[in-house]
Order: C-alpha cells, then sequence, then structure tokens
C-alpha cells in the first residue's frame, strides 16, 4: 500500500528563510508574497514543507500574489521540480545527460527501472523511493550519476545501485544520516 | 609541530565517499592520541583522484589518492615516520607534493588559483591567497574605471555566448535607472560541465567579490545568484559564504566602506534547462514561467523586473574580480586572437582522468583529450568528442586538432560554449545520440517558438525513420530540411543550435545511420 501522507524528512530546499515543518500553506504565502520574484521560493518552500504542491494550494498561492490560477498553475507546471502529487520518502533521480551515457548511464537506467519495478515518475509499493529522470547533476568526470535526495552518488554500476536501494530500505536505518 | 590534513567536500569528492575518509581519518587520529586539524577544502579539480587526501608538515603539502576509508590508516603509519618538510612519502597512493602533480603544474590556473586550497568558508583564508583586494581596489576606482579594466582585458563571457563583458557592463553603466541588478547565471545545465560548480563549492568569495565589483562597475545594488536545483551543496555553501561575507562588510550596506550598498541572494532554479539561457533565466527569476524573452529589448537595458540587468556567468563573475586583482594587461596575456584569458576546461564522460583543466585559449582539444584526459575510462579509442554541452557538435578525430579558441571552433560549426568536453569510446551508437540531442531538446523546450517546440519532436520521429530505412532519401532531406527551420527560426540556442549535434553525427557518423551513407544536402 502506498504512504502517501508521509512528507519527505531530509530535503534542503528551504531557501535563506528557515522554514518550520507545521508551518502553514497561508503562513508561507504572507512570508514570500513580497519579495521581489518570490513564488519560486514560495513554491520550492511549499514543496519541502508538504513534499509536493497539492492542486488546493493553486488558489490560496494565487490569492496571495495578486496572480490568477491559470497564472500559478503555468509555473508549477513549467518546471520539472515542482510535482503537483505526493512522492516517496526518497527520490532517486538518474542521469539521463551525455556524459552519464557515454559511461553506461542508459544499462543503469534499465536496471533501476527493471530493480524496482517502477517507471520515471512512478512510485514504488512500498512508497519508499519516487524515480525521475535528471539531466546533469554536474558530476560528468566520475559518471554514471545518481541523486538519492540531496546525496549525489558517482561511478554507478548495477551493483552498488541496488546496494545503495537496499540502504535506503533496511527499516533500521530509516534515519536519513546515513551517509557513506 | 602537528600536521594539518585537508579531505575535499565538493560534490564530486562527497559523490565519491570524501565523508567517510574524514570520519575514518577523525577516528584514527583520535585513537592515536593525535589533534591534528581536519580541514574540509575544496576540490583541486583533479576529479579522478578524488577522495584526494592532502597533509601538510611544515613547508610540504603531500598530496595521497585517490583514498578509500581502509587506506587511512597506512597513509598515517607512513606518516609519522615522515621528517618535517619531506616532499616524498613512501605509500603505493602517494602522489608527490600536491603543486607539482602534472595535470595541475601544466595548468594555468587564474579563476582556480584558490580551488582546493583551503577551507572555502573562511574569509582569512581567501584573503591570505589576495581575496577581495580586487574589490578594495574597485571602490578607490571610479565606476567607469572599472568597466575600462574589464574591457581592456577582453574577457568575454564564459558562459557560452563569448560576448565581450566589458561591453555588456558598459550599457548598463550608460543606461539610466535607479535600480540596476547584476544576476549571475549559475544554471549550470550543460552536460559535461562543473566549473561553475567547482567555483561555487571550492571558492565562493571569489564570485561574491565579482558580483560586488560588478555592482560598484554599473551602479547596481542587488544580485541575484540563480543557482540550479540540481546543486544541494553549491547551494549550502552559497549562502553560509554569503551570510559570512555581509558579516564580514563586503556586502550589505557601505560594503568596503565605500558609501555604495550591495545585497546578495541565492535563488533556485527548479530543473527547467532553458532558465540558463539569460532571458528565461530573468523570467524565472520574476517568478514566472521560464519563456524565452525576444531581443531587443537587452537585458543590459530592460532585464529583471525591466531594469538596466548585467547577467554575467559564474566564471566570468569570478574572472572579473582577478582581473581587478592582477589588472587587465596580465589577463590579456594570455589567450590567443580575440580569445583572451584562460579557459576552464571541463574534461568529462569516459575519459581516465576528468577534471577542471584551466589553460590559456589556443591549446587543441587533442592536447587536453590526449595530454590531461589519457584515454578513456573504458581503455577503449576515442570515437567522438562532443564539445560545449548538448547543443555542440559531435567532432570526429579530423577535427581535433582545433585549437580552443571561439573563431576557431566556430570555424568548424562547433563551439567551446562553457567549455565542456565530454569523450565517447568506439561503443557509441551516434544515431542514438542524434535522436537524444532532440529528445533533449523536446523535453526541454520552453515551447515559445514553433521551430523548436514542434520541430524537436519530429526530428525524433525523422531520426527513427531513418534508423529503420523507411523511405530513407526522403526523411534525410526532411531532415536536412527540418535543422535548417530549427536553426533559423528559432528565437535562442536551443532550437537553434540543437541541429549542431544531429548534423555534425550525421555528417561524420554517417554509418551508425543504417543504409547507405547518407548523401550530401
Amino acid at each position: 500500500m502506498r504512504r502517501y501522507s508521509k512528507a519527505p524528512s531530509n530535503r534542503s530546499h528551504s531557501g535563506v528563510i528557515r522554514l518550520d515543518k507545521s508551518t502553514n500553506i497561508d503562513q508561507l504565502v504572507e512570508q514570500f508574497k513580497d519579495l521581489p520574484g518570490g513564488l519560486m521560493p514560495l513554491l520550492h518552500a511549499v514543496k519541502h514543507t508538504v513534499g509536493f504542491i497539492p492542486d488546493e494550494s493553486v488558489s490560496q498561492i494565487a490569492k496571495g500574489f495578486n496572480l490568477s490560477r491559470a497564472e500559478v498553475h503555468g509555473v508549477i507546471s513549467f518546471y520539472h521540480d515542482f510535482n503537483t502529487s505526493p512522492v516517496g520518502q526518497h527520490t532517486v533521480q538518474i542521469c539521463r545527460a551525455e556524459a552519464c551515457q557515454s559511461m553506461g548511464s542508459r544499462r543503469i537506467e534499465t536496471h533501476a527501472k527493471k530493480s524496482l519495478g517502477i517507471e520515471y515518475g512512478e512510485t514504488t509499493e512500498d512508497g519508499r523511493v519516487t524515480l525521475q529522470p535528471v539531466y546533469c547533476l554536474g558530476n560528468c568526470a566520475c559518471s554514471p550519476s545518481i541523486r538519492i535526495d540531496d546525496d549525489i552518488h558517482a561511478r554507478v554500476s548495477a551493483e552498488s545501485f541496488d546496494q545503495l536501494m537496499s540502504e535506503l530500505c533496511a527499516p533500521a536505518t530509516d534515519n536519513a544520516g546515513a551517509k557513506r | 609541530m602537528n600536521m594539518r590534513f585537508f579531505v575535499p567536500q565538493d560534490t564530486t569528492a562527497l559523490a565519491l565517499g570524501s565523508n567517510s575518509v574524514a570520519s575514518m581519518l577523525a577516528g584514527e587520529l583520535k585513537e592515536r592520541g593525535l589533534n591534528d586539524e581536519i580541514i574540509r577544502n575544496g576540490s583541486r579539480g583533479m576529479f579522478w583522484l578524488e577522495p584526494l587526501l592532502e597533509v601538510e608538515y611544515g613547508d610540504s603539502r603531500l598530496a595521497f589518492g585517490p583514498v578509500t576509508p581502509s587506506d587511512v590508516s597506512s597513509i598515517l603509519d607512513c606518516l609519522s615516520s615522515l621528517e618535517k618538510n619531506t616532499k616524498s612519502a613512501n605509500h603505493p597512493l602517494h602522489l608527490g607534493e600536491v603543486d607539482e602533480i602534472d595535470y595541475l603544474a601544466r595548468q594555468q590556473r587564474l579563476t582556480f588559483s584558490r580551488a582546493g586550497v583551503g577551507d572555502p568558508l573562511c574569509i582569512k583564508n581567501y584573503q591570505n591567497l589576495a581575496g577581495f583586494t580586487g574589490l578594495a581596489r574597485a571602490v578607490k576606482l571610479e565606476s567607469q574605471e572599472v568597466v575600462d579594466q574589464l574591457k581592456d582585458s577582453g574577457l568575454r563571457g564564459r558562459g557560452g555566448a563569448a560576448f565581450p563583458a566589458g561591453i555588456k557592463w558598459q550599457t548598463v553603466l550608460d543606461t539610466p535607472g535607479e535600480q540596476k541588478y547584476i544576476v549571475c547565471n549559475a544554471d549550470e545545465g550543460d552536460s559535461g560541465t562543473f566549473a561553475d560548480r567547482l567555483l561555487m563549492e571550492a571558492d565562493p568569495y571569489q564570485l561574491i567579490e565579482g558580483m560586488a565589483i560588478a555592482g560598484l562597475a554599473v551602479g547596481a545594488n542587488q544580485g541575484y545568484i540563480y543557482l540550479r536545483s540540481e546543486y544541494p551543496v553549491a547551494h549550502k555553501i552559497l549562502n553560509q559564504a554569503i551570510e559570512r561575507a555581509t558579516e564580514a562588510g563586503f556586502l550589505g550596506e557601505n560594503i568596503c566602506n565605500s558609501s555604495s550598498d550591495f545585497f546578495l541572494e541565492v535563488r533556485l532554479g527548479a530543473g527547467a534547462y532553458i532558465c540558463g539561457e539569460e532571458t528565461s533565466l530573468l523570467e524565472s527569476l520574476e517568478g514566472k514561467r521560464g519563456m524565452v524573452r525576444a531581443k531587443p529589448p537587452l537585458p543590459a537595458i530592460e532585464g529583471l523586473f525591466g531594469k538596466p540587468t548585467v547577467v554575467n556567468n559564474v566564471l566570468t563573475l569570478g574572472a572579473a574580480a582577478s582581473i581587478l586583482e592582477q589588472g587587465s594587461e596580465t589577463y590579456k596575456d594570455f589567450g590567443m586572437g580575440r580569445s583572451r584569458g584562460t579557459l576552464a576546461v571541463q574534461l568529462a564522460g569516459n575519459v581516465k582522468r576528468g577534471g577542471v583543466i584551466e589553460l590559456a585559449f589556443g591549446v587543441t582539444l587533442r592536447e587536453v583529450v590526449e595530454g590531461f584526459g589519457d584515454g578513456t575510462y573504458s581503455g577503449r579509442p576515442i570515437r567522438a568528442i562532443q564539445m560545449g554541452g548538448p547543443l555542440g557538435a559531435f567532432l570526429p578525430e579530423s577535427q581535433w586538432d582545433t585549437p580552443l579558441d571561439y573563431e576557431a571552433f566556430a570555424a568548424i560549426k562547433a563551439m567551446i560554449g562553457h567549455g565542456g568536453i565530454v569523450v565517447f569510446d568506439d561503443t557509441v551508437d551516434m544515431a542514438a545520440q542524434a535522436r537524444f540531442a532532440m529528445e533533449f531538446c523536446a523535453v526541454e523546450s520552453c515551447g515559445k517558438c514553433t521551430p523548436c517546440r514542434i520541430g524537436a519532436t519530429r526530428g525524433v520521429e525523422v531520426i527513427d525513420r531513418i534508423v529503420k530505412n523507411q523511405d530513407r532519401d526522403n526523411n534525410l532531406i526532411l531532415l536536412t530540411d527540418l535543422c535548417d527551420t530549427m536553426e533559423l527560426g528559432s528565437l535562442c540556442a536551443m532550437g537553434g543550435m540543437t541541429p549542431f549535434p544531429v548534423r555534425s553525427a550525421l555528417t561524420y557518423f554517417a554509418e551508425d545511420f543504417g543504409g547507405e551513407s547518407p548523401r550530401e544536402n
């Protein structure tokens, strides 16, 4: 069964302003509405707090920023980062760009989809992992690269991918501080 | 006397496990009753050696790499018997003095001279290495004199378009306006590029200094760094650096007692490649969809929120700081033709020794790839090199002797761009790469103009038909025609240059497209 209610616990897209998990969207809107170009930082903050941009928030945001709902929806839908439905506890991104391709990322991509049993944009049944494509993590001298939440991993092979996934899925080490 | 240990903390070193090396080292030192200091420095950019452990002992700075946690104990054993100031140690991972490592010693480091030397967030360390002297000099000069320094240096934009930076600054200076902005384009989205990231993670104050200088030069009191969200490490470091620089009086009100203010903020992108295009970036900074704007008006005249705005790449602003520090003549002495100064080449992909290599313009592609890269990681022969990111041409061996110079690359329908080099070995399928170029354009197009938005999707389909040998001759004509339309009819480089990798793949690697060789068209 999918566990949609749990927000990811280890994101750092907080921007300059530190956010409290209990902050509601109205408070966030209030915080960012007068900041020049504040919509992007607001959307990052909503994503950080809730884990995604809920459809219900669009009208609240539109009102606060004095925009139409269509304009807010337009911004959200333009950017890959602003998912509008919940993601798993961990987001795993596989780099699809050329440098990683030259080092066999297409094989990693196929392997990841097969071993997790999901396609890009989907979440595993247990709600642990959402798989996404990414175009370059800036780690191109040591490709292929993947990103798990805010940690980037270099020279990934099918074996090391499985190892990283098993660390994510081990029940006892669900403390996000389990860095390499 | 104690030793000082340096363990890098940039993205690549972290991705290769430098945190576990650092914690193993801390544990071992404690166990041995030693209280030597561990400094988390930035990387030198020799990424194939990461994690690179450096040990300062007296006047020497010894390098070991690549180090795994299990090597730490034996390195400490080896160090325990070492004489002070010695230049060598008896350990299989020992690389000699770090500055004498061939890969580093052969570079001409101006922008990256401080990268990896110390703690990137330590202002004192930055100042000890001549940091903030460029800003101090700029404070004493008139705005026009600062702009003249930049013009005299011959510096051209390092983001890819290579527009003369001094002329851009001059335009903003000459445009009247109460409010002006400095925007740093840190949306380094090209595959195979990571020099902006390295500068931000290893020497963030240089970028801050360059932006403050730009602010003084054109009369702007607000700066934004538009950083891609794919760079979480750089994000953290930049925010801390801005905080510290503000406390120290290099940012904020009355910077360096100049009676000028300069406020700086990092803004995160959200995964859209197109926001690396400057007008799309400005739209995004304003909180809108990243749709490309038509030019004119130039951003220098009507930029962010309609105000005069300098939009420069990270490395351009970094270079501005070195130019003010060392003088425009010193900078101009490097390079060839109209490409002055140094280029931060980023060697990536299937290559044995990848990293950031800062060299004066004029060396050939082959000298970089063979001389520094030392062949492919896989050990197979190199077949193609893509220079300048996903919009750059694929170069066959016959073109590898082209010197790194903006004009020389333009002459062969290729580009230097942001300096990224991606190496492919002989297992590459060039038809698949051409298809990917179109696919990427389809995913990342902002959608404003038809040739890019629709052409990219049609391009994927046409390439698929060619590879399957369906109505081959007509589809080849169609692809050429489509490339012409995209090149001539797109508003920005995304649609306008996606045909470069496609055409070059088709021209030089025709055998990968199935059927007989495509005819010249």
